[in-house]
């Protein structure tokens, strides 16, 4: 017998900006729509139009479709509705909102990726707003944040985000799950002009091989020459072992993550403030990315309210050699992006060296010097770096060197 | 017999007379000044109050029964003990017992405690409130449940009107946390201590009777003398005037909400980055979550530079309290204590002084304190394209809570509204403000999270803010970014009748509010 009732969403009281969708299919007497919402005496009208479009889009022609709305915007009513329709087995067909033109952009393999911002995939309230809040990425989270019962729901909500939500051009990225299932997520982000891809528990170069086939197979026609990048999550002791292999496993990794909860987990210790027990993996990663020509990035920091742990935690991140971290809540963001920053030492020392090679390229000689002390050319690269890292963090302008006193 | 609607000066359609009173359709901003003389309350002698200066009687109801109560009087109380008050109700409750009709409620603000009292609204104890009406009050008076026309003022208009004479008050209720028997009265002991009584000068200086209301009765002299036994005709002990817990937050915490702290730095910044926050300025914020992050982030702006704000005036918090004790602000000026850290503070600190807003918001008074003020930092229910604010209607037409000093508070130099672009589905900026509570000329910046627009009337502000680096946009932009993610609402429908009427600071009528059609 198939199913002749399902429901797709969130309720409660501290549910907001999302919405239940509750139908039950019957054999006749046409379609009734209940409407109970916070917003219904400013949006009820809408909000039943819309119920009544999407009813015929699926050609829902005899049921009780119920929603139980705390303000969610008409790109979450939707998704909330097709999950209930799959659910049902009613329609294969897809809902697309319209496609903002100001999500249409692309990435490079090059950009910063000092901050990334996780977002649980199945609460749209925190979607909204999360562009706004300068994370070079977000990451919209179809793994651990999502209930199991709640995954295929999680799934249309988020392609309906990156279709719908200004991301601010933050690197658009997906967190898809595990395994077959992870497979599967892809056919609902990629064509929605996903930037990154993470891969969690990362221990196989044939499984990242395989996530590459299926995204080449996914890109939407229209994002086709936009590329979409792999970051793996190294989170058990086989993946520290792989990194070098993961890092080189297809040309589209461009950075390799560590995940210490599940890391610790496998080696059968406990996470610490300082971090020895993982030193090994984080150095082993470090030098696998950099042997490799790609960032290494770190795992998230989860006392949100500890901002001088935060500080700290950056600090050794970045003495190791790390070029990133996770942000799980967004104040995390101004302090990790500060603290990965070259500080006013690094920058003085840098401009120096930079303004030395331009003099020197000028006056024709083919070695730098400052000073008595030769420069060698890959210092001079790594003070270019620094340079444009503290010009795009807005820390210097991008003409210092007109007022520059050597 | 029905008023006459009238436009007035800001284009809203007004009442030219409420509750058979005739009234002052709103003329602009500094337009009308009362004349006359203050109104004064009957003269009183010596002779008839007690020579050993005892004023207890056994009960409110005796208290009362002395006073006179009757049909139509007009009872004024305050709000220091907030959602723990338990006196406002006892007082209806009496009345009602008493078959008493048709009374005034003069309340200056109205909490969820005193939800009870729609009952009266409905039966008839109860004409009318003056004062703010929020939740199920609010709800009652939109749908024509109260007799009266209800009148909202802001806390300084309370205090205008009392003054002229637009409102006589009857009986005074104050509720005290601490008195002695000859009425003198303070707030800072007691088991419902509040710290300050800010808002409860006009009422016991201008009304017939005065009773002050106590659960602490203290020997003589009562001190420090936030109400002076001199103008108290009785005093009654309770077991109870509050709930404690309810009175003051047993502490006041900034945000979590990544979007309002986001806000919050932007504002500090844009105070920062305009030259209104330096060393000697004068500030006031509020005690929600999002004004207290912004004085957190001030606090650490001036922190780093070694200043501090002449003075703050409160609506006090932890916060406050924090910057006054570790530098960042030499006097707080306070009306109100929002939390115990508060309350402790103003027997602890000599520069945390009681100041209620008699002396602060009072357009009868020769100057105010809001008007020196260089940051003033207020919320709102709606903005619209030309700045004006509304802050007691939802968008749906109900009465959602008073005015609060709001409008008094408008006559700083640079107003700041730190608001969400939409709360849920929505929109904060409209096209018309659904009730005009403040004209847009007195409304500087609106902050959001998703940008700053500056009233375009502020060139100066434009100016200082050029190369800074903030996400300036216009209202418009704002307005057309807000609408696009949650769509245009649906417009309240109403009858005819006007249900309420809103005081600008001067005692005009700013714009009236009419019963929904529902």
């Amino acid at each position: 017998m198939s199913i002749r009732i399902a429901e797709a969403g969130n309720e409660g009281p501290k549910v907001r900006s999302d919405c239940k969708v509750i139908i039950e299919l019957r054999d006749s007497g046409g379609l009734e729509i209940n409407v109970k919402s916070k917003v219904k005496s400013l949006y009820g009208d809408d909000i039943l139009k819309q119920l009544q479009e999407l009813s015929d889009y699926f050609g829902l022609k005899n049921a009780l479709v119920s929603i139980i709305d705390q303000g969610a915007l008409p790109f979450v009513i939707a998704a909330r509705f097709e999950s209930v329709v799959k659910l049902l087995g009613i329609s294969e067909r897809e809902y697309l909102p319209a496609f903002l033109p100001q999500n249409k952009y692309s990435t490079r393999r090059d950009i910063f990726r000092f901050t990334r911002l996780y977002l649980p995939g199945n609460t749209p309230a925190m979607m909204l707003n999360a562009g706004l809040h300068g994370s070079n990425g977000i990451i919209l989270d179809l793994e651990d944040s999502v209930a199991p019962a709640k995954k295929d729901e999680a799934r249309l909500l988020i392609r309906n985000v990156l279709r719908c939500i200004d991301l601010f051009g933050a690197e658009r990225m997906v967190r898809i799950n595990q395994g077959e299932r992870g497979l599967e997520d892809l056919k609902y982000v990629i064509p929605q002009n996903v930037n990154l891809v993470l891969v969690p528990k990362c221990e196989s170069v044939e499984y990242l091989k395989q996530v590459d086939a299926s995204i080449a197979r996914c890109k939407a026609p229209e994002f086709k020459d936009h590329p979409v990048f792999l970051m793996p999550i190294i989170e058990s002791a086989l993946g520290v072992e792989m990194a070098f292999e993961l890092a080189k496993a297809t040309p589209n990794v461009v950075a390799l993550a560590i995940g210490l909860e599940d890391f610790t987990a496998d080696l059968g210790t406990k996470r610490t403030q300082e971090g020895t027990e993982s030193l090994y993996a984080r150095y082993r990663m470090v030098n696998a990315c950099k042997a490799a020509g790609i960032q290494p990035i770190d795992s998230v920091y989860s006392d949100v309210d500890n901002m001088d742990g935060l500080r700290e935690n950056v600090a050794s991140s970045k003495a190791l050699g790390f070029e990133g971290m996770g942000c799980i809540h967004p104040r995390q963001v101004p302090v990790i992006q500060e603290c990965f920053a070259p500080d006013s030492d690094e920058l003085d020392k840098a401009m120096k060296i930079v303004n030395a090679a331009i003099e020197g390229e000028k006056a024709g000689l083919g070695v730098v010097s400052l000073g008595s002390k030769m420069i060698d050319p890959p210092v001079v690269k790594r003070a270019e770096r620094t340079i444009n890292l503290a010009i795009n963090l807005n820390i210097i302008d991008k003409n210092w060197r007109d007022n520059y006193v050597s | 017999m029905s008023a006459n609607m009238i436009k007035n000066a800001a284009g809203r359609m007004v009442p030219d007379s409420i509750n058979g009173q005739p009234a002052v359709p709103f003329k602009g901003v500094g337009k009308h000044r009362p004349e006359g003389r203050k109104y004064a309350p009957p003269i009183p002698s010596c002779i008839d109050y007690p020579d050993d200066g005892n004023k207890v009687v056994k009960s409110l109801k005796e208290a009362l029964e002395l006073c006179g109560l009757r049909d139509g009087m007009c009872i004024s109380t305050h709000h220091h003990l907030r959602d723990g008050d338990m006196v406002s109700n006892m007082i209806f409750d009496l009345a009602h017992d008493k078959g008493i009709k048709d009374l005034v409620w003069l309340p200056s603000a109205s909490f969820p405690v005193n939800d009870p009292l729609v009952s009266y609204l409905i039966d008839g104890t109860i004409n009318r409130i003056e004062g703010s009406m929020n939740g199920p009050l609010g709800r009652a008076v939109s749908e024509g449940k109260m007799k009266g026309t209800a009148i909202l003022r802001s806390h300084g208009g309370r205090v205008q009107a009392i003054q002229d004479g637009e409102v006589k008050i009857d009986i005074a209720v104050i509720a005290c946390p601490s008195a002695d028997m000859f009425g003198n009265a303070t707030a800072t002991e007691g088991p419902s201590a509040c710290g300050v009584l800010g808002y409860a000068k006009a009422d016991y200086m201008y009304a017939d009777r005065v009773i002050v209301v106590t659960d602490n009765l203290v020997p003589v002299p009562c001190f420090p003398m936030l109400i002076e036994g001199n103008y108290v005709d009785f005093v009654v002990v309770v077991d109870k005037i509050g709930m404690p817990e309810k009175i003051v937050s047993g502490t006041t915490t900034i945000t979590r909400s990544p979007d309002r702290l986001l806000i919050a730095e932007l504002t500090a910044k844009f105070c920062e980055v305009t030259g209104m926050l330096r060393d000697g300025c004068y500030m006031q914020a509020g005690a929600g979550g999002t004004s207290l992050a912004i004085g957190y982030y001030m606090h650490q702006i001036l922190k780093a530079k070694g200043q501090a704000c002449q003075l703050g005036f409160g609506g006090t918090t932890k916060y406050m309290v924090q910057m006054l004790e570790e530098g960042t602000m030499k006097h707080i000026l306070d009306a109100q204590a929002f939390d115990l850290d508060a309350v402790a503070s103003i027997s602890r600190n000599a520069n945390h002084h009681h100041y209620p807003v008699f002396n602060a918001y009072n357009f009868h008074s020769k100057g105010n304190l809001t008007s020196m003020m260089d940051i003033m930092i207020l919320g709102a229910t709606e903005v619209d394209l030309n700045y004006n604010g509304n802050v007691v209607t939802h968008s749906d037409g109900y009465l959602l809570h008073g005015i609060g000093g709001w409008q008094n508070c408008l006559h700083a130099r640079n107003v700041i509204l730190p608001v969400p672009l939409f709360r849920d589905r929505i929109p904060v900026i409209v096209d018309e403000v659904t009730t005009l509570v403040g004209p847009g000329e007195m409304i500087d910046v609106i902050i959001t999270e998703r940008g700053i627009a500056i009233n375009p009337k502020r060139l100066d502000l434009l100016d200082a803010v050029k190369g800074s680096g903030l996400p300036l946009k216009t209202i418009e932009q704002l307005k057309a970014e807000a609408d696009a993610l949650c769509g245009i609402p649906k417009k309240p429908r109403y009858k005819d009748n006007v249900v309420a009427a809103i005081k600008w600071v001067d005692g005009t009528v700013i714009d009236s509010v009419r019963q929904l059609d529902i």
